[in-house]
């Protein structure tokens, strides 16, 4: 009897195996955008604009024609994208440290001028790449390496919560966290990907999906225990969530 | 069409236009907004594009969207937004995209003034940006030629998948002067197989300055000297004005290169023989022509509004064969002819230095 295949790598990912660091779950949230390009059949389509940071080799695990940005600039590039291939889907990938602290700005005014891309952004409330520096969105309290006692509030501020303050963008169309700490949420990230794919595809305007992720090596925890920590600490101060969606008009 | 009275920024903008430029990224900055403003009304009219990006930072990383793209792009600015545009620069040099920036050189360092300079010759042809790479860089004299050198500089940029700069000053952007757009026809780019366009029907293409492996950057960094050495060897120009007897040869470019013109013909009149040699590449530097005169030049005097940048290629080109003088005014000041001549004359009665 032929045994059938249920389970199968996405068309849109290559054979390269990913660099990513033992249950850290950036891995998970680049299968479900090449499964959403596979459903959407828009492989041949889509220009994708990659980061600086833990995402920087994005490149080598989607198959489809790619920019590679500077640290921050990835929303300034996809914008060049775009206005040259007005009918190709044009998606970014950045991190917390890209585009919500050096990359305030692009993503802000591509946010602000409505422009019809997707933007994703992994926020995992660290900087993994460089070894495990406070982020715009370390959590108060959370030890990081610029943070040995914790992030203290009144020195070093507070969390940047960038896809609340974008959804009061009168250009922003779609505004949303997704979170993929576990298999239903993972299910309902896919969904919410999807749906900022198709907005740009109807021509409905500029989406950002921030998803949440755990980075064990930085937080210094076991692949299980991110997972707890995640919900104990980052799940209550960026909650879960559409802050926009299509038709809605900002007040 | 015959010649028609134009401002420098206008040309330039109207140039980019003629040689097939659609795109157009930029943030306001004196002395170069008639570039944008231009642009704005114009480009429409082509079906271009015109956008006013939120910096120079951002507006530089839209260049390298749209050149990796596939798209003929330029973007404008003056010594600060210039500053702000260098590390965009080096990606876009390191990802080998071809683009028209344009500086309108002001005073600096720092905020500087909007007066014109040519300070910013070390950060246009050494670099700039971090990492080794080149960018083609052109110095107009007149309005006419910042036309002719912008056309150019879209078919040099393709031709070489090079980032080209046009380096111009505060003066050739602000005067008005007859042109004639030698150019009938827009110029479009040629194919480009490497561009992301959407990867239909062949392999994905990869637009990327990163090369993690030790190995593969230093091939990269290998074949991008290649491709400068080549660039090298048949881009290097220059005018040459009553050079070929000159006893005293002034080296100048852009704005300066006139005045010295002026102080030529005066000389001669008065039984000098000076003459000037003026580069019109920056980068790669026309050192071959400086080099010979210094056979039978006695000295030489570069005249430029910077405390001294171009001397330095001079004098590598003049090899230690020849006294090589400097005269700079800075701050937005122009030097005047009666004052370089005032140095060639010192120099003619063996006075300077």
């Amino acid at each position: 009897m032929a045994v059938k295949k249920v389970f199968t790598k996405p068309a849109s990912m290559t054979d390269k195996t990913m660099h990513f660091c033992p249950g850290c779950t950036h891995g998970i949230i680049q299968r479900l955008v090449a499964e959403v390009i596979d459903e959407l059949g828009i492989r041949e389509d889509t220009i994708a604009v990659g980061p600086v940071g833990c995402a920087v080799f994005c490149y080598d695990y989607w198959d489809v024609d790619f920019q590679q940005a500077s640290h921050g600039r990835a929303p300034a590039v996809a914008t060049g994208v775009k206005r040259v291939h007005p009918d190709k889907v044009v998606f970014s990938l950045q991190g917390d440290g890209d585009i919500a602290a050096i990359g305030t700005t692009e993503i802000v005014h591509a946010a602000a001028r409505g422009e019809q891309i997707s933007c994703l952004f992994v926020n995992n409330s660290i900087y993994g790449m460089t070894g495990g520096q406070m982020a715009p969105t370390t959590i108060v309290g959370q030890k990081t390496t610029t943070t040995p006692d914790g992030r203290d509030s009144s020195r070093a501020g507070y969390p940047v919560k960038l896809t609340e303050m974008l959804a009061v963008l009168d250009g922003v169309t779609y505004s949303a966290r997704v979170s993929v700490h576990s298999p239903a949420n993972v299910v309902k990230a896919k969904k919410v990907i999807k749906k900022a794919f198709e907005i740009q595809m109807k021509g409905e305007g500029f989406a950002i999906v921030e998803i949440l992720s755990t980075c064990p090596t930085n937080w210094g925890l076991s692949p299980v225990d991110s997972i707890k920590w995640l919900e104990d600490n980052v799940l209550p101060y960026f909650p879960i969530g559409e802050f926009k969606t299509p038709g809605e008009v900002s007040s | 069409m015959g010649k028609v009275l134009m401002k420098g920024n206008e040309a330039v903008a109207e140039a980019a236009v003629l040689g097939g430029c659609r795109y157009f990224f930029g943030y306001p900055i004196t002395p170069q907004n008639e570039i944008p403003e231009y642009l704005a009304k114009r480009l429409p009219e082509v079906g271009g594009t015109f956008l006013q990006a939120e910096s120079e930072i951002s507006a530089i990383n839209m260049v390298f969207g749209a050149a990796g793209s596939g798209a003929r792009v330029m973007t404008s600015s003056s010594g600060p937004g210039i500053s702000l545009k260098q590390e965009g620069i080096s990606y876009i040099a390191g990802a080998e995209l071809p683009c028209v920036i344009v500086n309108m050189v002001r005073g600096g360092p720092g905020l500087g003034n909007i007066g014109p300079a040519q300070s910013d010759y070390f950060q246009a042809t050494k670099g700039g940006g971090h990492g080794d790479y080149r960018l083609i860089v052109l110095g107009p004299a007149s309005v006419q030629e910042l036309v002719d050198l912008t056309i150019e500089a879209f078919e040099m940029a393709d031709r070489y998948r090079n980032p080209v700069m046009i380096l111009g000053d505060g003066i050739l952007g602000q005067m008005m002067e007859p042109v004639e757009f030698k150019v009938k026809e827009i110029m479009s780019g040629p194919e480009k197989p490497w561009a992301t366009t959407g990867a239909k029907g062949r392999t994905r293409n990869l637009i990327t300055s990163l090369y993690i492996v030790p190995e593969d950057l230093e091939e990269h960094c290998r074949k991008l000297k290649e491709k400068y050495d080549g660039i090298a060897a048949v881009e290097k120009r220059h005018e040459s004005y009553f050079a070929e007897d000159a006893e005293i040869v002034l080296a100048a470019y852009g704005t300066t290169a006139r005045i010295c013109k002026a102080v030529v013909d005066q000389a001669r009149e008065e039984g000098i023989r000076a003459g000037l040699i003026r580069p019109v590449s920056l980068w790669p530097f026309p050192d071959e022509p400086y080099f010979k005169a210094a056979d039978y030049a006695d000295a030489f005097l570069a005249v430029e509004m910077s405390n001294g940048q171009m001397v330095e290629d001079v004098r590598l080109s003049v090899n230690g064969k020849k006294p090589v003088h400097f005269l700079g005014r800075t701050g937005g000041i122009v030097p005047t002819k009666a004052e370089i001549y005032a140095d060639v004359k010192k120099i003619a009665a063996g006075g300077v230095r």
